[in-house]
């Protein structure tokens, strides 16, 4: 079995188009969520986390052709690009993968007159997973990803197995998803929506606030493309499961998402020893009420953790990615980023939330997410 | 080691086959509600909750209960060893063009959440008490070695101890399912491409 590194990695949410960006605005505590008034997507006011369509197009001035991407293809190359950019990866070579996670895609295309002049294929995730592969001239057809709220955090066990068995030697992971008034109207007709930023875990949330962006993840078993990495880490685990409950609401124990940490952590050999945890907390009640048991489940209570959603959003296919590269950088840099929007415990069982920026020695983490459809994963990352 | 095919079920052209027999057979023009309708009278068992589903999920949903009928899989393998892996060509995008259809006079949350190809995992998860590793690809076409190698990797590395494999796509009225039951120690034909390929392609 080879090992898997997780080299470098670039998010693109509303609080910066790089990794760097995006975690000095977190540990200021910023938000990148605000109120918008748009009635194409909502009819009243909405909270949301979006990327800046000016800042989008000038950074995509220089590609080829930026016209022939639809807004998300344009989030993907960039994403990639910047990844590509820092690890010296030959995208090129036949023993480099793409592996897109994305639920809805070019959603948005459906919601502009004559598909905004794209071709109806372009709707299909298998169709702009291959222009964004054919941008960069790679040789394998990329592998495509859509499992609800986990897609991310599914993406990046695949890409781990994959390269660990000697299939690929590095795979691109990226993950992206839109705002749009398809996600919106959904998530409000489950009346869903927080009318104010969220506030996961906290005793007052009201809900998700969504969020767009992309992130992207390279993981190779070639350590040369470390470059620039102080602490070598690498994906220790992986693990996903099904409640068996609901296709739209959790586990009412917990139990199953558990029954996924628990075998992440063992892959990883880390029972007992995971410093921090990157956890999914959407702010839903029931959510956030299934993770505070699943935690305490596996004996993981009193180890700090965060949700990022108050930063950025909920971002959907793309959250698991843009949370891991966050996680890593956490690593990195030794510094504990704060639960934002969280004040008082709001959930039935303990948890130790971050409430302000701390530095501490980071060696392991976990990274969960759970989706529609009754679906939990988990990642172990560890540095060596 | 050596892993088996132990069971599939191929519907296409308002045809239904469990390993190769013919279960129900349509004329080719009945419309896909009317055929799938017919399939629940004759073979699932009464769930209420099929009449709720969206189109893929009921495909996917009748596939599996041909698949399993009169099967224990998660009594005998534990709950937490099933594992589905599954795969199409457009995703949900037939109920997304039909949710988004709906939306300016009233949007259904029964409709949004089928807006997500991995519903029906979830659907077939809850059916079966399935709660094992879970997956849904989406490729431009049927890729046997791509489901045949993440599938053997699963059990070999003891992830996972049967292995559904799944390829379920509709678009409007057209459609194919093809779900087969992959196992160690098994008897039936070895998983390999070709094996795959073979089901898939049926007779």
């Amino acid at each position: 079995m080879k090992t898997v590194f997780a080299a470098h990695g670039n998010i693109i949410t509303s609080l910066g188009f790089t990794a760097a960006e995006n975690f000095a605005a977190m540990e200021q505590s910023r938000s990148g969520i605000q109120k918008f008034s748009n009635s194409n997507f909502l009819p009243f006011p909405f909270f949301a986390s979006l990327v800046d369509d000016g800042k989008l197009n000038d950074k995509c001035s220089d590609f080829r052709n930026s016209k022939n991407y639809t807004r998300l293809e344009k989030m993907f190359i960039l994403s990639i690009s910047d990844v590509v950019e820092k690890s010296g990866l030959d995208i090129k070579n036949a023993n480099t993968l793409l592996i897109i996670s994305t639920t809805k895609g070019n959603i948005n295309l459906l919601e502009e007159e004559n598909y905004g002049g794209f071709s109806e294929k372009r709707l299909l995730l298998s169709e702009m997973a291959n222009e964004i592969a054919h941008y960069f001239g790679m040789k394998n057809l990329p592998l495509v990803l859509s499992n609800a709220c986990i897609s991310g955090v599914l993406a990046i066990i695949t890409a781990q197995r994959l390269i660990s068995s000697g299939q690929y030697e590095n795979i691109i992971v990226s993950g992206g998803d839109l705002v749009s008034e398809f996600t919106l109207s959904g998530f409000n007709s489950f009346k869903a929506l927080s009318d104010e930023p969220c506030k996961p875990y906290d005793a007052e949330r009201k809900g998700i606030t969504l969020g767009e962006g992309c992130g992207t993840l390279l993981l190779t078993s070639n350590e040369k493309l470390l470059n620039g990495n102080e602490k070598k880490i690498v994906v220790a685990g992986g693990s996903v499961s099904n409640d068996a409950n609901h296709i739209s609401g959790p586990s009412r124990t917990g139990e199953e998402l558990a029954l996924a940490v628990n075998n992440a952590l063992k892959e990883a050999n880390c029972e007992n020893e995971i410093d921090f945890i990157s956890a999914h907390g959407t702010a839903t009640a029931f959510n956030d009420e299934m993770e505070s048991k699943a935690f305490n489940f596996s004996g993981l209570q009193d180890v700090s953790l965060n949700s990022m959603k108050g930063f950025f959003g909920h971002t959907l296919g793309a959250a698991g990615v843009i949370e891991s590269v966050v996680t890593l950088e956490t690593m990195k840099q030794n510094v504990l980023l704060p639960s934002l929007g969280y004040k008082n415990l709001g959930v039935p069982m303990p948890l130790n939330i971050i409430k302000q920026r701390e530095t501490k020695q980071i060696n392991t983490s976990l990274k969960t997410a759970s989706g529609f459809g009754g679906c939990n994963a988990a990642v172990v990352f560890k540095a060596l | 080691m050596s892993i088996q095919i132990t069971s599939a079920c191929l519907i296409r052209n308002n045809h239904i086959q469990l390993n190769g027999e013919t279960m129900i057979e349509k004329e080719k023009h009945l419309p896909f509600n009317e055929f799938i309708k017919g399939a629940y009278e004759l073979n699932a068992s009464p769930n209420l909750k099929f009449f709720k589903m969206d189109n893929l999920c009921k495909l996917a949903f009748i596939t599996s209960e041909f698949l399993l009928k009169n099967k224990k899989i998660s009594e005998q393998y534990g709950a937490e060893n099933v594992s589905l892996l599954f795969a199409n060509t457009s995703s949900s995008l037939d109920t997304d063009i039909n949710y988004y259809n709906t939306v300016k006079d009233f949007a259904s949350p029964s409709l949004f959440v089928y807006t997500l190809p991995n519903i029906m995992l979830g659907e077939i998860s809850i059916r079966n008490k399935f709660k094992g590793e879970n997956a849904f690809f989406v490729f431009e076409q049927f890729q046997a070695d791509f489901l045949c190698n993440y599938a053997t990797q699963l059990i070999k590395e003891k992830k996972a101890k049967v292995v559904i494999i799944g390829w379920v796509e509709l678009l409007k009225e057209n459609y194919e399912s093809f779900l087969c039951l992959t196992e160690e120690n098994g008897n039936g034909a070895e998983l390999t491409n070709e094996n795959l390929n073979e089901l898939y392609n049926g007779k």
